[in-house]
């Protein structure tokens, strides 16, 4: 354990218990962890199945769900042409949506986010307007900039970054104001340069701020592209929710919307697994 | 009155709400090469503000720091802090914080395999080597105080600044950081300049104690010789009548002339 400095030992450790434990335990230990939430989905779908179960409900039941989408289930690689394709492919077309989005909103964010965080006369500037713009909701963007844009897609992709934007530059700005003094002395003292200064104090005293900037903006612009994507159309998983309800496909909505939650899921996951990678600590 | 480190009729005031406060005036003060000086004094009498303008952390209204013959204007590795709460960077190791210093310091004149085994050097001069590996927050306050003096002093600096070091460490592990740093002052010969509030800490690593006045407009009021022998050994030093004469001399300065309202 001492005096070497080996990868393994600046790895996080993930579960040591685990196996640290005899086979037996590691059952109980495994099942404590899954048992809830499986009981919890079984007393939900079960209660679902009842309420809707009855002639003449207006939602389908679990149960026909199931049945209906067994094939969109099956195969979500088909692709028929146009907006007819399978299930992988909406919900890809709309992940590169969020991904070129967030990443530009990523950069400019955290660019954004360390000026006003260093420099009060740009904090003075422009936090007033930051402020006001964020309250703006993600869709009251979409006129104006597919006036700007004359096309759906960077339309859509602009609405994903203006909204995931605000949460990065805010919380940048407040992970680089919070830096404590001592750290600004010691740079002082060692006479960093601001290359030096900024990769080797600044960025790793706020990266777990900057990381919950990252995860909140990924999740509103998750939540923002579905949106954008019924108004605007094309290939993506919010059209496809939008063409299920016009055309009165009420279990397809309902399969996309589970999609929809387990994807926007594994997207905060990803971000915080990366934020854990970067700042070598739990964020 | 020209010394190693030189201050010379040093004040400094801040502009507050109700006018200007004059924290310090005409602080002067020379200090030899190799010498250990303690600055001692009631909390709000400006001796961490002397401590800042001599690291050129803050820079003195009137006045000037001279070291070595230069002007002091900014902080320079060359007057290596150690702070009062260690200030270590928590996401990285024990290692990686003073190879840090030393990859500035040297990343010129030595090759990375000499910067290593510097690194290893200090650590282990401050018996920190069998935590190399380890983050600030899983050291103890006493071993993150060891790994802050271990940075300073991989810095190879001319003067080593010590902000009331062991100020928030228990009695017992400050008196083995004392022992720590008495060695290392003997086996490095470096020039020391040490805030502090603890008047035997003063006594046994000094050999001169600087008393500092009440502010506003503090001032040196005393300074004491401290002639015992080096190496010094706790129990045997606190017993000779050198040593009680010294601490008398601090006391009846804090206490007497210089008695603090609570």
């Amino acid at each position: 354990m001492t005096g070497t400095l080996g990868e393994a030992e600046r790895k996080p450790k993930l579960g040591p218990w685990l196996s640290e434990l005899k086979p037996l335990e590691k059952i109980r230990g495994i099942s404590a962890v899954l048992l809830p939430p499986l009981i919890t989905i079984g007393l939900l779908l079960l209660l679902w199945q009842i309420l809707c179960g009855q002639d003449g409900s207006s939602l389908p039941p679990p149960s026909k769900v199931l049945k209906d989408t067994s094939e969109l289930i099956r195969d979500p690689f088909f692709d028929h042409g146009g907006t007819d394709v399978g299930l992988f492919w909406q919900i890809l077309a709309s992940l590169k949506r969020v991904g070129i989005g967030f990443s530009l909103a990523a950069v400019c964010g955290v660019a954004l986010g360390v000026l006003i965080g260093q420099s009060s006369f740009a904090y003075r500037g422009l936090d007033p307007i930051f402020q006001v713009l964020r309250t703006v909701p993600p869709l009251a963007w979409l006129p104006i900039s597919l006036a700007a844009f004359k096309d759906s897609n960077p339309s859509a992709i602009f609405v994903i970054f203006i909204t995931a934007i605000w949460p990065i530059i805010l919380n940048t700005a407040v992970g680089v104001r919070q830096i404590p003094q001592d750290y600004r002395n010691i740079s002082r003292v060692l006479r960093l340069n601001g290359f030096e200064y900024f990769f080797k104090i600044l960025l790793p005293a706020s990266v777990p701020y900057m990381f919950t900037g990252l995860r909140i903006g990924v999740g509103l612009s998750w939540l923002a592209i579905v949106a954008a994507e019924m108004l605007v159309g094309g290939v993506g998983i919010g059209f496809f929710i939008w063409d299920g309800w016009n055309s009165s496909l009420l279990s397809e909505i309902i399969l996309a919307l589970i999609y929809v939650g387990i994807i926007g899921f594994l997207l905060d996951r990803a971000i915080s697994f990366v934020g854990r990678l970067i700042a070598g600590r739990p964020i | 009155m020209h010394g190693y480190l030189t201050i010379e009729q040093v004040g400094k005031s801040f502009e507050t709400a109700k006018g200007p406060f004059t924290a310090l005036s005409d602080v002067s003060l020379a200090i030899e090469k190799g010498e250990f000086v303690s600055i001692i004094g009631h909390s709000g009498c400006g001796k961490s503000t002397l401590m800042n303008i001599v690291a050129g952390l803050s820079k003195p209204s009137t006045g000037a720091v001279l070291l070595d013959g230069a002007v002091v204007d900014e902080p320079g590795p060359d007057r290596a802090v150690v702070f009062q709460n260690h200030s270590l960077l928590p996401w990285l190791t024990a290692y990686a914080n003073v190879r840090l210093a030393v990859d500035k310091v040297f990343g010129k004149t030595k090759t990375s395999a000499e910067r290593d085994e510097w690194t290893r050097h200090n650590l282990a001069l401050v018996h920190m080597d069998h935590a190399l590996g380890k983050k600030p927050d899983e050291l103890s306050g006493g071993m993150r105080q060891r790994v802050g003096i271990a940075r300073a002093l991989a810095m190879q600096p001319k003067i080593l600044l010590l902000d009331e070091p062991f100020g928030a460490l228990d009695a017992l592990t400050r008196a083995h950081l004392q022992d720590t740093v008495m060695d290392i002052h003997r086996e490095t010969k470096c020039t020391a300049v040490m805030i502090t509030h603890d008047v035997d800490e003063a006594v046994l690593l000094s050999d001169r104690i600087v008393m500092m006045t009440n502010g506003p407009a503090a001032t040196i009021g005393e300074i004491c010789d401290v002639r015992l022998e080096r190496p010094r050994r706790r129990l045997k030093a606190a017993d000779t009548p050198e040593y009680a004469r010294c601490r008398m001399q601090v006391l009846q300065f804090l206490y007497e002339r210089h008695a603090k309202a609570a």
